[in-house]
């Protein structure tokens, strides 16, 4: 968890009462009405990602992960992105984030090739892994 | 190993601009 976070943010915390003055200013900016958030900013300040209320820390480090892979997309270094969302249900199956991690991966994996079949080989890679989620209803449209 | 999280925000945003690197920002209630 540390080291994910030294190599990927400069962590900084806000807290509501021991920095009050901080809080008002950062917690109004950025709409943190709960405690704890955790927003993943880029480095010109805009949020890019939002967890809300604690977690367990495999989920909240897959959280992390999916939020720096979804900055990552949304910025479209598609190759980066899938390596990111990939290394998401490779090292934390179990985790709640991992099905949507395996739909971005796949979306990530198209948007950089352009090519169909990886929507598709998504698709398929549903019939056996988080059968349930929403996320494999998600991609059952690509099959 | 434990998170070190600054406390010194408006610096974290000058120091994250110049390193372009991604910031994490927690809003916290937990005893420090």
């Amino acid at each position: 968890m540390a080291k994910f976070v030294s190599e990927n943010f400069i962590p900084a915390r806000v807290h509501v009462k021991d920095d009050a003055d901080a809080f008002k200013k950062y917690g109004e900016k950025y709409n943190a009405h709960w405690t704890p958030t955790i927003l993943e900013l880029d480095p010109e300040g805009e949020e890019f990602w939002r967890i809300e209320g604690f977690l367990p820390n495999d989920d909240f480090l897959a959280q992390l992960m999916l939020g720096r892979a979804q900055m990552d997309f949304k910025k479209g270094k598609w190759a980066e992105a899938e390596k990111r969302f990939r290394e998401i249900y490779e090292k934390l199956p179990h985790a709640d984030a991992a099905p949507e991690a395996l739909y971005w991966a796949g979306v990530s994996h198209y948007k950089a090739s352009n090519d169909s079949a990886a929507l598709k080989e998504t698709a398929q890679a549903f019939k056996t892994r988080y059968t349930d989620s929403t996320w494999a209803k998600k991609a059952s449209i690509w099959a | 190993m434990e998170i070190t999280f600054r406390h010194d925000v408006d610096r974290v945003f000058e120091d994250a601009k110049r390193q372009t690197k991604p910031i994490l920002l927690d809003f916290s209630a937990a005893p420090m």
